[in-house]
This record gives C-alpha cells, sequence and structure tokens, in this order.
C-alpha cells in the first residue's frame, strides 16, 4: 500500500493575517495567507490547513474572504476551521473554497453536528479537531482554543467522532503545541490504532527525526506543522527527502 | 472549445473551474437539460454521496440529455463521484439507479485499510491512456473516497491498490473519468486536465 504520508502545514490566520504564538498565546504577525498558501503549494506540500483562530461572528466574512483568496491559489486541497457551529457555517466555509472542514468545542457542546454535516458533505469533508492534553493516566480533550478542560477522554471522542460521521482526526497535542520538543507519539498512537479513519498529528515539530517518528511508532497518517514551515526552518522537499530516504512513503512533487 | 460543468450543487465546482481557467480553458457552469444538450464538451465533478447526486440529476432532468451527450460523442469528464454515477448502482445508495453507462456495481473499499482513501496515492497502468500522457509513471494523485469500482474492464487503463485493485482511470472514446481529484493533485492533475482539453480540441 503506497498511500503517502502527508506533510501539511497549518496557517493560523486572525482575519485577514497568519498569526503563530506558542500554546495558543503571544501571537505575532506571519504573513499574508495567500502568499504563504501559492508558496506551500509550489513547495511540495500535500495538503494546507487554515485555521480561524479568533472564530468570531463579527470577523467570520474577513475569514471567509480569506479563503477565497488561499483556494485561488492552491492545487492541493485545503481544510478549513475555526468557529464552525452549524451546517450553514460550514457550507459557507466549503463554499468559499475549502475542500474539508474541522469542527472542534461546537462538536464537543453538541456531537449531533458531526453527523449533521457529514450526511450533507460526506465523511470525507468533515474533520474532527481534537485538543488534547496529558492529564494524570489519560488525555483530556481542551475546547475553546485550548483554555477549557471539556472533561472527556480525549480516546473516547475520537471514537464517537468517527462514530458520528467524522472523516479524519486533526489531534493536537496540548502539552507539546510550540515546543517543537517533537510530536507527541504515545497520544498519536493511542488515538490512531483505536479509529479507522486517518490522524493527522500536531503539535510540537521542529526536526525531520520528529516526523520520522510520528509517522513510525505514532502511527500518523499526516503530520501538521506551522511556524518550522512559515519560518523557513524545515524545507518541506527536504523533509519529504528525509523521509523517504528511510523508507516513509511521501510524495516527492517534481 | 467550451467545457461545460455541471452543477449538481452537492460538489465544489468551483475549485474545477478554478483550475481549468488557470489552464486557459473556457468553461461555463451548468444547471438546465438545454445546457447540457448544447455543451461541446462535459465535465460532472462530484464530492460526497451517490444518492445525493443521483437525485440531483434526475430532479433536474439532466440524466437522459447527459446520458446521451455521452453517446452522441461529446468528449466527457467524470471526476471522482463523476466516475461512480457512470455505472449501474452503487452500495451507498443501493436503491438509486446510477447512469447506466457503464456495467457493474460500485462497491465500498474493504475495510482492510483506514477509510476514507484520503491522500496522495499512485497509479497502476493498464492500458494505453490519453489522459495520462506526458505524466511520471510514479507519479501521485489525491484520492478522497470510500467507494469505487472494483470490478475492471476494457476501458480501464489505470487503477489503484488500496485494500483492493479499483478503477482509477477508464477511457472509452469520448467518455473519460478518474476516481482522484485532478484539480487537487498538483502539477500531475493539472496535466490530466491538459490531456483532456486536448481531447476537446
Amino acid at each position: 500500500m503506497s498511500l503517502a504520508r502527508r506533510i501539511i502545514p497549518c496557517l493560523d490566520v486572525d482575519g485577514d493575517r497568519v498569526v503563530k504564538g506558542v500554546n495558543f498565546v503571544g501571537l505575532r504577525d506571519a504573513g499574508d495567507p495567500a502568499q504563504l498558501g501559492a508558496r506551500y503549494n509550489a513547495g511540495g506540500a500535500d495538503e494546507l490547513v487554515v485555521l480561524d483562530i479568533a472564530a468570531s461572528r463579527d470577523r467570520r466574512p474577513t475569514f471567509l474572504e480569506t479563503i477565497r483568496r488561499v483556494a485561488a491559489e492552491l492545487a492541493i486541497p485545503m481544510t478549513a476551521g475555526g468557529g464552525i457551529r452549524s451546517t450553514e457555517d460550514a457550507r459557507a466555509v466549503l463554499r468559499a473554497g475549502a475542500d474539508k472542514i474541522t469542527l472542534n468545542t461546537a462538536a464537543v457542546a453538541r456531537p449531533e453536528l458531526i453527523s449533521e454535516t457529514s450526511l450533507e458533505f460526506g465523511a470525507q469533508a468533515v474533520v474532527l479537531a481534537i485538543d488534547a492534553k496529558r492529564d494524570g493516566d489519560q488525555w483530556v480533550v481542551m475546547v475553546r482554543g485550548g483554555r477549557d478542560s471539556a472533561n472527556l477522554d480525549a480516546i473516547a471522542w475520537a471514537k464517537q467522532g468517527v462514530a458520528l460521521g467524522a472523516g479524519e482526526i486533526l489531534l493536537t497535542s496540548m502539552d507539546r503545541d510550540g515546543t517543537k520538543s517533537g510530536f507527541d507519539t504515545a497520544l498519536t498512537a493511542a488515538i490512531s490504532s483505536t479509529v479507522s479513519v486517518p490522524v493527522i498529528a500536531s503539535g510540537g515539530a521542529k526536526l525531520p527525526e520528529h516526523f520520522a517518528e510520528i509517522f513510525t511508532a505514532g502511527h500518523a497518517d499526516a503530520a501538521l506543522a506551522a511556524s518550522i514551515f512559515h519560518d523557513r526552518i524545515q524545507p518541506i522537499r527536504e523533509l519529504k527527502e528525509f523521509l523517504s530516504a528511510r523508507g516513509i512513503p511521501v510524495r516527492l512533487p517534481c | 472549445m467550451k467545457i461545460t460543468l455541471l452543477d449538481c450543487g452537492v460538489s465544489n465546482v468551483a475549485s474545477v473551474e478554478r483550475a481549468l481557467q488557470r489552464l486557459g480553458a473556457e468553461s461555463q457552469c451548468a444547471v438546465t437539460a438545454e445546457c447540457v444538450e448544447r455543451a461541446e464538451a462535459l465535465l460532472l465533478p462530484g464530492v460526497g454521496h451517490f444518492e445525493a447526486l443521483i437525485r440531483v440529476l434526475n430532479e433536474r432532468k439532466l440524466r437522459a440529455p447527459l446520458c446521451d451527450a455521452i453517446r452522441r460523442g461529446v468528449p466527457f469528464l467524470g471526476i471522482c463521484l463523476g466516475l461512480q454515477a457512470l455505472y449501474d448502482a452503487s452500495d451507498e445508495a443501493p436503491e438509486m439507479a446510477g447512469l447506466q453507462v457503464l456495467p457493474g456495481s460500485v462497491r465500498a473499499l474493504p475495510a482492510v485499510a483506514k477509510l476514507p482513501h484520503m491522500g496522495w496515492n499512485r497509479l497502476i497502468l493498464k492500458n494505453q491512456s490519453q489522459l495520462l500522457k506526458d505524466i511520471d509513471a510514479d507519479a501521485h494523485f489525491y484520492f478522497a473516497h470510500s467507494y469505487a469500482a472494483i470490478e475492471q474492464g476494457e476501458e480501464t487503463v489505470a487503477a489503484c491498490s488500496y485494500g483492493t485493485e479499483f478503477v482509477a482511470v477508464l477511457e472509452k472514446e469520448n467518455m473519460c473519468a478518474v476516481q482522484f481529484h485532478p484539480e487537487k493533485s498538483g502539477e500531475a492533475g493539472a496535466q490530466v486536465l491538459r490531456n483532456f482539453m486536448r481531447l476537446c480540441a
């Protein structure tokens, strides 16, 4: 089976700008979303994730315009989310040019949102985003941009989300996010071996070895990172050549 | 020649249209039977549910004009669900009749691997192909689906393997279809669209 492991840059967007921060705080400007999107499209990214980190109602039109501008630059799939609370919100994001939506806080509050959007747009268009944090011997689900605990076990929630119709899991380790100390292999392996859908690992990536580890020991289907790509610390092409040399199937762009 | 895209409201027609425009193709979206009857070349994109696509084709009375056009020799490209719709039926909606241009049923991919089959995969060439002209044999294409045409016919020019082998590219005279998304498959996908545009010219 030669399905390539995917490398996915993530644009955290506040209105019409890409921002970045450590552990969801201390945000600073990281560029124009359309320009970055074009760079990743040409640079060998397999997909792009665009998240509205403010997710406020009044800035929604700006975010949708950002999706439109990014979509115009891409010949690869785009996943977009942040603040999607209804099927109509999801439709607006897909109409603007996204191929998939992410659901997070609103799905925890009302899990039927997963089945409603899955029935309407297909499971392949619905990504359940889970922000997980270690708590004793388990991982708990965090909501509202990582601020509040949802008092939910992350593994149980992932299983429930897939049963409701999610076609993919975007799994962010809140413990590792922004630390550049490597992906959370134990968390990713635990979720990936439990669910029947692809899992995107997120949070903590810096070195090529981190990616190799999350695709092998972590059983991730895709790996996501932001600042190491934005800051050109890790060119995607070189990362893929590194992985390919270690026998990990990747799509090497021409 | 202008390519007419069938807009069935269930798929992201805009991304296909954007990809065609980027390559310099003239295109328009069609929602009526008249547009389909007059079309010089037809493209049926599709993501989502088999039932939803067929229901819209039926409700908008596009089924007969679409099948007529394919039989008349109008160049046709089906994408993803647009490939699956050509068959008699699909496991995804057993009560709905497909377009019945090709025999057989679309099946669920076996659950031996993670589903949906989502991501970049390679092709297994079976026959000489017009759509895959000037494309590296080891190129990757972007797939996002859980159902597929498992039975390969003479029209199968390339297959893909994910749990089982299934039809990835088919060509039969003027009729072409791909299970992957050329509009999302980078440069290799763009070349597939260019090759289709050449067949339309």
